[in-house]
């Protein structure tokens, strides 16, 4: 029940026109759309990932966003400070938030539910806050802004058409892992550790490597968020981003496949939309985030999909009749 | 012994003191945290929320009374009385029919209730930065080993363990105190022998977010009270309950102590990066000891 399989019924057909849509986009719309449509992309694969370790691994991954600014960083400082070609930083990128949330991630495993999450706090919050204080290297809270980028790159359109790319690779990438053995058995370690252990699963090692496939995509996303944006600053690690990037899951859906990018989409339109009628953005996302714990905790795609399997069902019986 | 070694001995006794005052804050607020841990199992984000009213509600009430001695002792009764109010309505509108779901859940719901607290408090008060001053009583500063420290700091290092004590006596003497632990080991024994866990569990919501207006209005003399003191207080807040050891008291003690004194230490070796240090010490403690120092009620 908890996992919608995308390819059956009309989800194809609406994939296709989705698809297309995209495609077309850069010739039909404004530039600012453009551009709302790229952050939200990056924002998917940061959600995606997330919900790879939080919705199908069960594990409390408090601090995601740090992995993010990880990635983030190290292509904005590749790019800045070194004379390597650009391609190095957009391998470093991910590579080293893989890295860094592997070295967490042994001694997060290691400890049960809401002490995985204050320690994982914790080792994010002191790398935040060596960022946030490293003026010398990393530009303190001020960040580094006006990131050249190499050619391919340049300009909006391109930049929206490689982001898109990189989407849909991350997509079937992500979809061929919840599918996979590995993918099950995570999910099979989320609803019941003991036993799993009990019939011979190494729990920590597969937890360990769900962190770190999801790192490294939390390092992507940080890498095409330089692209976006042209800038990096310590919020990218502060706490309150990775609990926005639980938001968007729980608003999406934590169990199915698509929900966080359906979240990420609604998260990142409200900022931008209510933020030009209003300052107190965050009142919003507050009253939204309480009435959806009360009334939809599975969230729009896990309210869909719970729908859908009704309606399967009541035509079955009819059949039967 | 030389002046230099002199200096530097009165540096650190000054540090120390510092360190110390600071973790009183800090425990007042954490021990509020931990107790709210320790009884209803939530992870309560808004905490620092209420910790940044409480200091709003004391510079508005210091300002009411016209600025003096009297305006200050009256915040530092009413701020926790007010702030005990919010946690009231928060408690029993939404908050008490969440208990059953998962911890993700409560934390997310905390955290809405975090936002909006924010922008409240934004809505309110604005953005400035404002000041309290400290009653006339704890003006000025007294010479402690060599180095001039302020008198408030003082009384900070005496009120921190008078509320421990305090606190100790409420939940080991007194039968709502017992009633409520008994709450944290087994709830449903609790209620078995018939008493309402649901007022017992809003009694301790309650507490512990007036722990949190207190460690606020305390704290309003020593800082600049303005937005984001909420984002600054809670991790550091989290951390140290975690470290002492989830629902413990004296752990809530022991965490805010660690915390306080390797921050100003910090600031004597290495003030850029004084920040990381309280991290680094929360790290070698959960690597050392997963659980926390002391023993955790869960």
């Amino acid at each position: 029940m908890r996992a919608i399989d995308f390819q059956k019924g009309r989800t194809p057909i609406f994939n296709s026109i989705l698809l297309a849509f995209l495609i077309l986009a850069p010739a039909v719309l404004p530039a600012f759309y453009i551009y709302i449509f790229s952050v939200i992309f990056v924002t998917a694969i940061l959600a995606m990932s997330l919900n790879l370790v939080v919705g199908h691994g069960g594990l409390y991954q408090f601090h995601h966003g740090v992995f993010y600014g990880i990635g983030a960083y190290t292509l904005a400082l590749i790019l800045t400070k070194t004379d390597l070609p650009p391609w190095v930083g957009f391998i470093a990128g991910p590579v080293c938030a893989a890295l860094a949330g592997w070295l967490i991630g042994l001694f997060c495993v290691r400890l049960s539910r809401l002490y995985f999450g204050m320690l994982q706090i914790s080792l994010g919050s002191l790398i935040w806050a060596v960022t946030f204080r490293w003026y010398a290297l990393t530009g303190g809270d001020d960040g580094i802004h006006g990131i050249e980028l190499p050619g391919i790159l340049s300009g909006i359109t391109r930049s929206y058409y490689v982001i898109l790319i990189v989407l849909s690779v991350c997509l079937i990438a992500l979809y061929r892992i919840y599918k996979s053995p590995f993918g099950i058995t995570l999910r099979a370690i989320r609803d019941n550790p003991e036993r799993c252990a009990a019939v011979g699963i190494n729990v920590r090692r597969h937890q360990l490597l769900a962190i770190v496939i999801a790192t490294f995509f939390a390092g992507v996303a940080g890498v095409f968020f330089v692209v976006v944006e042209r800038s990096v600053f310590p919020d990218l690690m502060f706490w309150v981003l990775s609990l926005e990037i639980m938001i968007m899951c729980l608003l999406g859906g934590w169990f199915t496949f698509s929900g966080p990018i359906l979240g990420a989409a609604i998260m990142v339109s409200l900022r931008t939309f209510a933020g030009v009628y209003t300052e107190y953005w965050t009142l919003i996302l507050g009253v939204i985030l309480i009435l959806l714990i009360f009334f939809l905790p599975e969230g729009v795609m896990g309210f869909i999909a719970l729908k859908l399997k009704r309606r399967e069902l009541l035509l079955e019986a009819k059949k039967d009749i | 012994m030389e002046a230099s070694q002199v200096a530097f001995l009165s540096a650190i006794g000054n540090h120390f003191l510092v360190g110390i005052s600071r973790a009183m804050i800090l425990f007042v607020v954490s021990a509020g945290l931990s107790f709210i841990l320790g009884v209803l199992r939530v992870p309560n984000l808004a905490h620092g929320s209420l910790y940044m009213i409480g200091a709003f509600v004391a510079h508005g009430l210091t300002t009411f009374f016209g600025g003096g001695s009297i305006g200050f002792w009256f915040a530092l009764l009413l701020s926790p009385l007010v702030v005990a109010l919010i946690s009231l309505v928060a408690e029993r509108a939404l908050f008490c029919h969440l208990y059953e779901r998962e911890h993700l859940m409560l934390l997310l719901f905390t955290f809405a209730l975090m936002l909006i607290l924010g922008d409240l408090v934004k809505i309110f008060w604005g953005a400035d930065y404002r000041s309290v001053t400290a009653p006339k009583l704890l003006q000025g500063s007294v010479t402690v080993f060599s180095s001039p420290i302020p008198k408030y700091n003082l009384f900070l290092l005496g009120m921190g363990p008078i509320i421990a004590v305090a606190l100790y006596l409420f939940s080991n003497k007194t039968r709502i105190g017992k009633i409520a632990r008994a709450a944290a080991a087994d709830r449903e024994m609790v209620s078995a022998i018939g008493i309402n866990v649901s007022w017992v569990f809003a009694f301790a919501f309650i507490l512990g977010c007036s722990l949190a207006g207190l460690g606020g209005a305390l704290v309003s003399p020593t800082v600049s009270v303005t937005l984001g003191m909420d984002h600054d207080i809670i991790i550091e807040t989290f951390l140290i309950v975690t470290i002492g050891g989830l629902g413990n008291m004296w752990g809530a003690m022991v965490g805010s102590l660690i915390f306080g004194l390797t921050q100003s230490f910090g600031v004597l070796f290495l003030p850029q990066f004084a920040i990381v240090f309280p991290y680094i010490a929360v790290v070698i403690v959960l690597i050392w000891k997963p659980r926390g120092m002391l023993k955790s009620v869960w």
